[in-house]
């Protein structure tokens, strides 16, 4: 399937030499710190790469400071990046003059943000009915769509309530519903639940889960937090310093750490709840006892605990009949030991 | 130990050898007074003119004899002073004067009252719109009916025509960060110059009388609008822009819908200054004959009438007053039901056309007349003040004047002007370092040249005495309401009230009970100057972060030791702002105080103002106040980056 995204060799430098430094091989390479003393430039984004694919939920992980609000920007041009490509359906929108981008703005892609950007002086309704309302559409259909997506995040009833009269999870309801409005092909997220307490956030994690169960559509989830990004994420692109350390799924993350970096980074997430089989099983050894109970290797070893641990038996991991490897009960306890 | 106090020491070191020096040259400026006392300080009398002074004059009268065949007059000037005087006609017809062949106004003082509740209703709600018109009928009590609707007329023709300009110039400014950095040094020197300077030159160009008055006025009141335009849509959240834009929202999409309605608030704010200041400069404008209750206070402070100028300075400060809390109300928004809205039109209708039409309603006759109370009363108060207080106020004011205000204009009106010139210089290299030094110098150079050297002199001391009380007002009540919550609420509706009041209502009460003089200047420029410098220190001590007051306290602090050495020296900043703010204001007074007898630079712009063969005179004293403000502003700035960093 063609990528709904994807971002080619995508950099961004904020400075007074920036298309200078995108164009020495020399200055590409130096570190960010050296840059700012070289050139006075600061790199946010250092030659990105990657593909969305459709449906999928694409997460961007990264601390403060790494360029992953800035790489969210560029993907929609709310930052203008100093170089690269991005392809967006085919297109590449950095070569789109003002006219389309706006369009691909009204109807294609949507964001959603840290802190909420809601207008205060326009009821939920109104801000939910922003997009639509700029695009042209008549108020009677606006309402009514308004209505519908109002009820999609669970808001029904708040329509005339005013955003500073919300608690801080509402208004980042009014948020998404504005963002879904329009009926975009691609969602953006830009760390839409930082400013929100821990319950909250859990909830709204699940709402978004949810949604993109409904709605099906493409999402790109920017975050600092961890445990978030391997919640939601069903791919995640951990950036660094404005570079990409590794893109991969939660359990490949966390089973094969591309560097110090990650390792560290994953260090204290509950292994069991993210590896799964795959990670831990090893070839079946003479003495085997090969009647045990079959799981696939995708299975998540907190799920397999029982299983194994239960029936005395190791697990045999199975892929389209064929035996990949087994999983006995010294494995299973090595990660929930956390040794392995 | 000893690592972590090295580093330290050389500043303090270097610090204690520069206050060294510093009492080193005062204390050799005042041996050296002593032996050089009245030698070479450049006086000047009253009627004497310098070459310079004849020059400008010549100037003027060249000016003034081409007004009518010049093009720049005849195409540029005339045309603007054309245009403005026909508006401002037009609305003092209105309102204010007979026209059209009528013995009154358009609209009569029941029209007028009626149109100011409705106005205040429709933007302020039910209480404001009684205060407005209990307030206007309270003029036409007073028996300043007209004057009151000349000032008004003149006001508002000058809010409209700066609002004109200066929303749009905001907004562009709020959206261009190339307009920004352009308008802001404009707009910086246009509020910081003191209003009286700009008066002159301007009545050489557009004579005196409205148009000048209109034009000054927009001069002083646009900067806020523009500014507080610009300032509302800057701090629009970065957020919300972007979320219109990644939205698809156009330029000016994103303006209509998302800028100005978040910055509308603002904005009236900006307006509400706009329009306080517009009232505060229409007043001054009296001096260039601009007509109204202005008028009526110089008049009746050149006669030392207390009782007249307090009429009418309470006059505009009930103006002031309604038309503060008018726009201040304005600024929440709120939604009137539609029949209070259909209502208020028609009944205001009504009492426009009664107005229009039948004299009881157009002039304002009445037989409870208060006004003449008033100035009865206010005579009687300042008689007895000035018959029975004489102890208390006469003796705090011999006080100031022979301990601080006579010792220090000795000090720089008598020496001679090298010297002065020297030691100032000096200390500027001392305080700011070579840049300011050079300022300071180019600044005396110019003193000398306007030939006002020890009037500049004598002006100086007044300022710096009066900053100095401001500073110690400003300390005391800084602090004061800046540690305490319930104190600010007290305070605060004050400072803002002293600071809405025109400058000009200050100096009523204090010459009634100082009569004239240069002590009675200086305290009006300290009351009117204290407000700013109080509220800068509060939100000063304000914004020191808890944590360090809470550290201090835990530590055992008294609350003295708290103040002084953990919320002062952290609040050093606003100090140093407020001192410089502080001076700036003072200035501005001075020329007020030439009113009541503060002498000097103040005495020779007024004169210049009322005497023809003075003009040149009092030109240049305005360029010499200036010149002042910018050498004070500049070592201020100076000394503060100094001193903070």
């Amino acid at each position: 399937m063609d990528p709904v995204i994807s971002v080619r060799d995508l950099w961004k430098v904020f400075g007074p030499k920036a298309s200078q430094v995108v164009g020495s091989d020399e200055l590409r390479a130096l570190s960010r710190s050296e840059l700012m003393d070289r050139t006075g430039s600061v790199a946010a984004v250092r030659g990105v790469d990657f593909e969305v694919a459709p449906g999928e939920m694409f997460v961007v992980m990264g601390l403060s400071g790494s360029g992953k609000s800035t790489l969210v920007r560029c993907l929609t041009r709310l930052v203008e990046p100093t170089a690269g490509a991005i392809t967006f359906e085919g297109e590449n929108i950095l070569k789109v003059d003002a006219k389309r981008l706006r369009e691909l703005r009204r109807n294609k892609f949507s964001m959603v943000f840290q802190h909420f950007g809601l207008l205060p002086h326009r009821t939920v309704a109104d801000n939910v009915g922003y997009g639509l309302e700029i695009r042209g559409v008549p108020r009677a259909k606006r309402g009514e769509r308004s209505r519908e997506v109002i009820d999609l995040v669970g808001l029904t009833g708040y329509e005339k309530s005013y955003p500073d009269q919300l608690s801080g999870g509402m208004q980042q309801r009014v948020g998404l519903a504005r963002a879904l409005a329009g009926d975009p092909d691609v969602l953006f997220f830009d760390e839409p639940f930082s400013a929100l307490d821990p319950l909250i956030r859990r909830d709204m994690q699940s709402e978004v889960i949810r949604l993109h169960r409904e709605v099906g559509k493409t999402m790109v989830f920017i975050t600092h937090d961890l445990s978030e990004a391997l919640k939601l994420g069903d791919r995640i692109l951990i950036m660094r310093d404005g570079k990409v350390v590794q893109i991969g799924t939660g359990d490949e993350l966390v089973g094969a750490p591309a560097d110090d970096y990650v390792r560290d980074f994953v260090r204290d997430v509950p292994r069991p709840d993210v590896l799964t089989l795959k990670w831990i099983m090893r070839p079946p050894r003479p003495g085997d006892d090969l009647d045990g109970p079959e799981l696939a290797p995708e299975t998540v070893v907190r799920e397999a605990v029982r299983g194994v641990l239960g029936t005395g038996k190791p697990v045999k991991v199975v892929r389209d009949g064929e035996l990949l490897g087994v999983v006995a009960d010294e494995e299973i306890l090595g990660v929930v030991a956390g040794e392995a | 130990m000893v690592a972590v106090a090295a580093p330290g020491q050389p500043p303090r070191l270097l610090q204690h050898k520069k206050a060294l020096v510093l009492g080193g040259i005062v204390l050799a400026w005042v041996v050296l007074w002593v032996a050089l006392r009245n030698v070479g300080t450049l006086p000047l009398g009253a009627s004497e003119l310098t070459p310079l002074h004849r020059w400008i004059n010549d100037v003027n009268d060249a000016v003034g004899a081409s007004r009518n065949s010049s093009p720049v007059f005849l195409y540029f000037f005339n045309e603007i002073r054309l245009v403005i005087d026909e508006f401002v006609t037009f609305v003092q017809a209105l309102i204010a004067q007979p026209s059209f062949g009528r013995p009154v106004p358009v609209v009569g003082w029941l029209g007028v009252v009626a149109i100011a509740g409705f106005v205040s209703l429709a933007a302020a709600g039910w209480r404001i719109a009684l205060l407005a018109v209990a307030g206007f009928v309270f003029l036409g009590l007073q028996g300043l009916w007209q004057e009151s609707m000349d000032t008004l007329s003149l006001t508002l023709s000058a809010v409209v025509i700066s609002l004109l300009f200066g929303i749009p110039l905001g907004i562009w400014a709020g959206l261009s960060d190339r307009a920004h950095r352009v308008t802001t040094p404009v707009l910086d020197f246009m509020q910081t110059m003191p209003t009286f300077v700009y008066l002159a030159p301007l009545t050489l160009f557009f004579l005196i009388g409205p148009a000048s008055a209109t034009i000054a006025t927009l001069i002083y009141a646009a900067p806020p609008a523009i500014r507080l335009t610009a300032h509302a849509i800057r701090s629009v959240p970065r957020t919300t822009v972007e979320a219109s834009e990644s939205l698809g929202a156009t330029r000016k999409q994103t303006l209509v819908k998302v800028l100005l309605p978040s910055a509308r608030k603002t904005i009236v704010l900006g307006v509400n200054q706009t329009i306080m200041a517009a009232l505060s400069m229409v007043t001054i404008a009296a001096l260039i004959d601009a007509p109204g209750l202005g008028k009526t206070v110089v008049k009746a402070l050149q006669t030392l009438d207390v009782g007249t100028a307090f009429n009418a300075g309470l006059a505009i400060v009930v103006l002031a007053i309604v038309l503060d809390r008018v726009t201040t109300a304005a600024t929440e928004r709120r939604g009137l039901p539609r029949w209070a809205l259909f209502g208020g039109l028609g009944v205001t209708g009504v009492c426009v056309y009664l107005s229009h039409t039948y004299l009881w309603a157009a002039e304002f006759r009445t037989d409870v007349e208060i006004g003449s109370s008033i100035t009865r009363g206010a005579t009687a108060v300042t008689e007895w003040a000035q018959d029975s207080l004489p102890v208390l106020t006469y003796g705090f004011k011999d006080f100031v004047t022979f301990a601080l205000i006579n010792p220090l204009q000795a000090l720089l009106a008598e020496s001679p002007w090298f010297l002065v010139a020297l030691v100032v210089v000096a200390l500027s290299f001392l305080v700011g370092g070579l840049r300011p030094a050079i300022v300071s110098a180019v600044c005396l150079g110019l003193l000398v040249a306007t030939g006002l050297w020890q009037d500049a002199m004598i002006t100086l001391a007044s300022t710096l005495v009066a900053t100095i009380m401001v500073m110690v007002l400003g300390v005391v009540v800084g602090v004061w309401t800046g540690r305490s919550r319930r104190a600010d609420r007290v305070v605060r509706p004050v400072l803002d009230a002293a600071q809405v009041m025109p400058a000009f209502v200050y100096l009523v009460p204090f010459l009634a009970l100082f009569s004239a003089s240069r002590f009675t200047a200086i305290i009006a420029a300290v009351v009117f100057a204290a407000p700013v410098a109080i509220k800068i220190i509060a939100d000063g001590v304000r914004a020191v972060s808890p944590a360090a007051v809470e550290a201090s306290t835990a530590l055992g602090s008294s609350s003295w030791q708290t103040i002084a050495k953990v919320q002062l020296p952290m609040a050093r900043g606003a100090l140093t702002l407020a001192a410089n703010q502080g001076l700036v204001y003072v200035l501005s007074m001075v020329v007020v105080g030439g009113l009541v007898g503060a002498g000097a630079l103040g005495y020779d712009v007024v004169a210049g103002f009322s005497q023809g063969q003075l003009y040149g005179k009092g030109l240049a004293a305005g360029v010499a106040i200036v010149v002042l403000g910018v050498m004070l502003d500049r070592l201020t700035r100076a000394a503060a980056r100094r001193w903070t960093n």
